[in-house]
């Protein structure tokens, strides 16, 4: 494999290792409880991209698939159900922390 | 800096920032988020680790794959607990001031 | 919070992160367990490596995992959550036709992973995520999966993952020890094994979506 293509892969795996951790902070410490959601099923996206850099490709179709999509929707489904009262107006004002 | 270095590292960050939302964040929601993000980074711990031959060591990737299925599984039996202990006692949050959640919710009275 | 406990917590985070990342930086380059899997290929019944150490090798964590995967379903169930309220609307046009044509998309390609699972990516769970999509966008437009069926039948597909999987499990046992796939049925086992694992779970999976149960009386709910 030639310089570049190997230089730009490794810059890859630094962008996404570096963008998985700050999904990560970014989901637990936002205040809405929606937004904290969506940047999770983010990071499982681009979590099934990892797998891909790391040769797991069942593992990538599994994330996409169960780790993203389907705890997503299961997050989503008790986030409404979740969120204080004043959700009925806007979904974005939740209940701190 | 190879791959393995690169997504092992992340791992580790991953555990210790859900380590730390779990302990510190009160909000139900939230640590059930946060246990899903330390199980991602022990994920990323193990299939990083297995990629130190060229050709991967299936074994980890058997174990992650299943502990995919059982954190879906664990997490969508949390977020029915949190739903149940929402409509029992109106608060999602585990809060030492009682009464603050409760003005702010449906109110019940919430015991204790 | 008080400062001394998010203190306390930030120290023991780090504590554990940092060991962590000084096992990542500090272990030595090995192989692990390639070459043992890869010698013992030609006796697992099918030729991807994954699919050989998940339902073969270690068979006994993947029967334990749909066991798992049942049991939350169970203890979802027995919550008694009320159901998702109803939106006031009827699904829109776009969301109803879009499901009208992904449903069966999905099935066949839930069907092609699941086979494809023996000689490449692919598998029993992947193909069983895949039913789970198509169950949830089905829930959207408020259609219970397999609406008609009788609720014995689905509480029986969903617990079938886990049924088929011991009952082969228990029936090695007659040749060799639990789970010792005797290699001239291994394939074919492992396709059994997985084909009911992937209803299992789409099941599963969907009916967590939903929150309720399978019951005997149909509110004024769509079938397409």
């Amino acid at each position: 494999m030639d310089a570049i293509a190997q230089l730009s892969l490794a810059a890859i795996d630094v962008v996404l290792a570096l963008a998985l951790v700050g999904l990560a902070a970014g989901a637990l410490s936002v205040r809405s409880l929606f937004t904290g959601v969506v940047l999770f099923v983010g990071l499982g996206l681009l979590l099934a991209l990892a797998w891909v850099r790391l040769d797991a490709p069942d593992l990538a179709l599994a994330e996409a698939g169960i780790g993203a999509g389907l705890a997503g929707a299961l997050l989503l489904a008790a986030a409404r159900r979740l969120a204080g009262p004043v959700h009925r107006e806007r979904i974005g004002d939740d209940e701190e922390a | 800096m190879s791959a393995v270095l690169a997504y092992g590292l992340a791992g580790a960050a991953l555990i210790t920032i859900g380590l730390y939302a779990l302990i510190v964040r009160r909000h139900l929601l939230r640590k059930i988020l946060a246990m899903n993000v330390v199980g991602n980074g022990v994920f990323l711990v193990l299939v990083a680790l297995a990629k130190r031959s060229a050709v991967p060591d299936p074994v980890p990737h058997a174990m992650v794959l299943t502990g995919i299925v059982v954190a879906v599984s664990a997490t969508a039996l949390a977020l029915a607990l949190a739903v149940r202990v929402r409509d029992a006692t109106g608060q999602a949050t585990l809060d030492e001031r009682r009464g603050t959640a409760a003005e702010a919710g449906r109110g019940r009275d919430v015991p204790g | 919070m008080p400062l001394l406990v998010r203190f306390l917590a930030a120290a023991l985070s780090l504590a554990v992160g940092g060991l962590v990342a000084w096992a990542v930086l500090g272990l030595p380059e090995s192989a692990g367990l390639r070459e043992a899997v890869t010698a013992q290929m030609d006796r697992s019944g099918v030729s991807h490596p994954v699919t050989a150490v998940l339902l073969n090798f270690r068979g006994y964590d993947t029967l334990l995992e749909v066991a798992v995967l049942l049991l939350a379903l169970i203890a979802a169930w027995s919550l008694r959550l009320a159901p998702p309220g109803r939106s006031p609307e009827r699904p829109g046009l776009v969301l109803r036709e879009l499901v009208r044509l992904l449903v069966p998309v999905l099935i066949v390609l839930a069907g092609y992973l699941l086979w494809l699972g023996a000689h490449a990516p692919g598998g029993a769970f992947q193909a069983g995520a895949l039913l789970a999509g198509a169950g949830v966008l089905l829930a959207l437009v408020e259609v219970r999966p397999l609406g008609a069926t009788p609720p014995f039948a689905l509480r029986l597909l969903a617990a079938a993952g886990v049924l088929v999987f011991l009952a082969v499990a228990l029936l090695a046992m007659w040749g060799g020890r639990l789970l010792e796939y005797p290699p001239e049925w291994a394939g074919l086992l492992i396709l059994a094994i997985e084909s009911a694992a992937t209803i299992s779970i789409g099941l599963a999976l969907a009916y967590l979506f939903r929150g309720d149960e399978p019951t005997t009386h149909r509110e004024g709910g769509e079938r397409t």
